[in-house]
């Protein structure tokens, strides 16, 4: 096994093309068998065919280990193949680590039985699968083509698990979304978030939580990781640096939205409030903030404005 | 960009083979069409960018998406009509400013990609108008509205919420500024079996009985209406509101004024 390891981390040392013609995807060695294919740091559409969220490949005796799986039948069909090329191995499993469709709907490409999530994440995927599925049809269209997520046959459950002499460490939180997978690989101290971590991209929070996101970062930030394979973003090389760019980022944006609301702004005037120097490096910060306006606004004015009448 | 104004049913040279106004920025061919439904008959138009139409990049919810008309750098205005040019209702709201600020910012439904824009009578009786297009996903005057869903519209239904901010005395002339949400699953008809049902007229007045504005509002305003609006005000006064949906459900409430930020500081940064 060491030898292979070994012969890993040297192909480890060049990026890979997957044969694939439609996604041009790339592996960036990350650490002894762990690559990651880099979303774009972006919008879904049809440029990047809805590659967006970081996608984390783990070598394993029994086969690889996907920590999700894209956003279409097509991408989870590419990064099989890529795994299988990487790690000459097939894929044995697939972690979703929360339902949103540009990291989940790749699991298409993979029996149902291979992939897991947790007991959340499936009863979502009975419920809102549609709506999302729809929404990605519109904006990625052929990209898209014999997209069907199936309903994960494996319960993901907080502990320590072991693939193929890897041990994987998982942890079942929420707060992006109502259910959040974070995986650890022991071996290296490599710990994939999902989307409770961004990096240098500002983070997204249609379905978020945001006391229970502060809280699971707490946790992620106390599990002495080596580095941090965020959802989006570039691979964090230090324990906390992703982590606490974050918690900075929800931390500034829920007391700026309150405090919009209480200086009598518009919904549009609180899109456009400046954005602090300190997330200048930010990808689609502005696109974010806009959004999360969307999010919170009309639950702010039931909670901020005075009920009248009726 | 002013053009000269020009009365669109009767000026067939100012259309393009597609049917779009050759001076429309947006070119949009069904412009010529909403403009007669929506304007007087012989309405004359032009497009005119002291109109501001502002709204997010993307439509994050097309049942809820927020538009901001800013006009005030139009004297004289009369009224402010909020469209969108491919949405089935395509006329939001009117909104007369009889003493308030050129001023609307309210949530609307987008039912697929489209204009959206506002136009805004003038002394004279012409219109100018400006806008942008905006992508949205579909449905949003086909969906159900959520209360429906949750089968809660009726227990909640005219129920209002609202905010006044006024100038602190002293400082200089800043407009106050009324929020306003009201709850409503406003209807559009074209969900089975639910007929259309909708608030159809806000009218704010101050607390001496000045009036101040009022809106026609349509069923492609978003459920739950949430209007921003800035009324001329008086040192000391507040306003009452009162609305009637087509249903004839009457509410009414007063809003008192609060001290507060004034409103010249909403430019900049909000501090925490």
């Amino acid at each position: 096994m060491l030898a292979r390891r070994q012969l890993l981390g040297a192909l480890a040392g060049l990026p890979l093309l997957a044969a694939a013609p439609d996604y041009r995807l790339v592996a960036e060695p990350v650490a002894a068998g762990i690559w990651v294919v880099r979303g774009a740091d972006a919008p879904i559409a049809m440029a990047n065919g809805g590659a967006i969220a970081n996608i984390t490949i783990i070598a394993t005796d029994a086969g690889a280990v996907l920590i999700d799986a894209g956003a279409s039948h097509r991408q989870g069909a590419a990064l099989a193949v890529l795994a299988r090329r990487l790690t000459g191995t097939p894929v044995a499993r697939v972690y979703l680590t929360h339902l949103h469709p540009d990291h989940s709907f790749g699991a298409s490409a993979f029996p149902a039985s291979m992939v897991a999530a947790t007991p959340a994440v499936a009863a979502q995927v009975a419920g809102d699968k549609a709506g999302f599925s729809a929404g990605l049809y519109r904006l990625l269209g052929d990209w898209m083509r014999g997209t069907e997520l199936p309903a994960p046959a494996l319960v993901a459950q907080a502990g320590p698990v072991l693939i193929g002499g890897r041990a994987l460490r998982l942890f079942t939180l929420a707060g992006h979304s109502p259910s959040d997978l974070a995986v650890l690989d022991e071996a290296t101290g490599t710990l994939i978030t999902g989307d409770l971590v961004f990096h240098n991209r500002a983070p997204a929070t249609p379905h978020a939580d945001l006391p229970a996101w502060r809280r699971a970062l707490d946790q992620l930030a106390a599990l002495g990781q080596a580095r941090v394979v965020p959802g989006h973003g570039p691979v964090d090389g230090t324990p906390g640096t992703a982590i606490a760019q974050t918690r900075a980022w929800l931390d500034w944006l829920e007391p700026a939205l309150r405090a919009a609301m209480e200086a009598g702004m518009t919904m549009v005037e609180a899109g456009n409030i400046a954005i602090p120097p300190q997330f200048a490096g930010l990808a689609v910060a502005r696109l974010e903030l806009q959004r999360s306006v969307s999010h919170f606004w009309a639950g702010l004015e039931a909670a901020r404005l005075p009920r009248l009448a009726g | 960009m002013i053009l000269l104004a020009a009365p669109v049913a009767a000026a067939p040279d100012r259309l393009l083979p597609d049917g779009a106004l050759r001076d429309d920025p947006l070119q949009s061919p069904f412009l010529p069409t909403v403009l007669q439904l929506v304007l007087p008959e012989g309405a004359r138009v032009r497009f005119d960018d002291r109109v501001k139409v502002d709204f997010p990049a993307i439509a994050e919810n097309q049942r809820q998406f927020p538009v901001q008309v800013d006009a005030r750098a139009v004297p004289g205005v009369k009224r402010i009509i909020v469209f969108a040019d491919l949405n089935p209702i395509q006329q939001a709201v009117q909104f007369t400013p009889h003493d308030a600020e050129a001023f609307i910012a309210l949530r609307i439904k987008l039912d697929q990609r489209t204009p959206v824009r506002a136009a805004v009578e003038v002394a004279d009786g012409s219109w100018l108008l400006a806008g942008g297009w905006i992508d949205a996903a579909g449905g949003g005057c086909s969906a159900p509205p959520v209360s429906r869903v949750k089968g809660d519209w009726a227990q909640s239904l005219m129920q209002l919420r609202g905010r006044l901010w006024t100038t602190p005395a002293g400082v200089s002339a800043a407009p106050a500024r009324l929020a306003l949400a009201v709850r409503h699953p406003m209807d559009t008809g074209f969900v089975d079996n639910i007929p259309s049902y909708w608030l159809e007229r806000v009218a704010i007045r101050s607390n001496t009985g000045r009036l101040l504005a009022d809106l026609e509002l349509n069923a492609s305003v978003a459920e739950d209406p949430a209007i921003m609006l800035m009324p001329h005000l008086r040192e000391g006064e507040g306003v009452t509101v009162a609305g009637r949906d087509s249903g004839g459900v009457e509410m009414a409430a007063a809003v008192a004024g609060q001290s507060s930020l004034p409103p010249t500081r909403l430019a900049g940064t909000p501090e925490p």
